[in-house]
């Protein structure tokens, strides 16, 4: 399991080659990777600034993988969550899953990002031609990780 | 000592990042910190942090405000999260 907060980009391709690494088991992979949108709300977004709270940004992000470990089998999960200033099309966030055969990973995948955005403590201002405001939390994403 | 920590918009809007501070023996739950806190900034705090929306964290563990406080314990406020 890896869990990172960095400022710094990452490569998927060097975490996914990671996990075919870990364990010669593993039959799949489920990447997912969050991206800066140059739109919200029709307005042009210059950047996002990701702030967290140091200390349980790790312990809440360790729950959640505990969680979908519980539920489904999952060999292997790394998440990296960057945060600072963010310009639209940067990656923000990665999610991947290494299991036996897809079924699991793709729900485990799925999961832990829902989670993620309902439970995980990072916030989001929005960098825009009229300034900074902070984005809003959505009922949409309390719905999806409400399904689970 | 308590440790209380303000996050994203409610530490803009209260100016504080953090406290830190002896716990006074009558505040036993988070909803009596929140008391304590206006009682010694205005009401302006009991506004911001009373607010049913916000979230609470004691000892990096979600919270609500019944949940007891101890002397050493870590508290934080915060909006809803809008992270990934």
């Amino acid at each position: 399991m890896k869990i990172s907060i960095q400022q710094s980009d990452f490569s998927v391709a060097q975490e996914t080659q990671l996990l075919r690494d870990s364990n010669v088991n593993v039959g799949a992979i489920v990447t997912f990777s969050g991206l800066v949108r140059d739109l919200d709300n029709e307005r042009k977004v210059e950047s996002l600034i990701l702030e967290h709270y140091p200390g349980m940004t790790e312990s809440s992000l360790e729950k959640i993988i505990a969680e979908a470990q519980d539920r489904w089998s999952v060999l292997d999960v790394t998440v990296i969550h960057r945060i600072g200033e963010l310009h639209a099309g940067e990656q923000i966030v990665f999610v991947a899953v290494a299991s036996l055969h897809r079924g699991e990973a793709f729900s485990a995948c799925e999961f832990i990002m829902d989670y993620l955005k309902t439970r995980a403590p990072f916030w989001k201002k929005c960098r825009d031609e009229n300034g900074e405001s902070w984005v809003e939390a959505k009922t949409t994403d309390e719905d999806a990780s409400a399904r689970w | 000592m308590i440790a209380v920590h303000f996050f994203a918009s409610i530490r803009e809007t209260l100016g504080v990042e953090h406290k830190t501070f002896d716990l006074p023996a009558d505040v036993k739950t988070v909803e009596q910190l929140v008391t304590f806190l206006a009682s010694q900034h205005g009401d302006s705090w009991a506004d911001v942090l009373g607010k049913g929306s916000v979230m609470v964290a004691v000892n990096h563990e979600m919270a609500d405000r019944s949940a007891s406080l101890q002397a050493g314990d870590e508290v934080a406020f915060f909006p809803p999260v809008t992270g990934g």
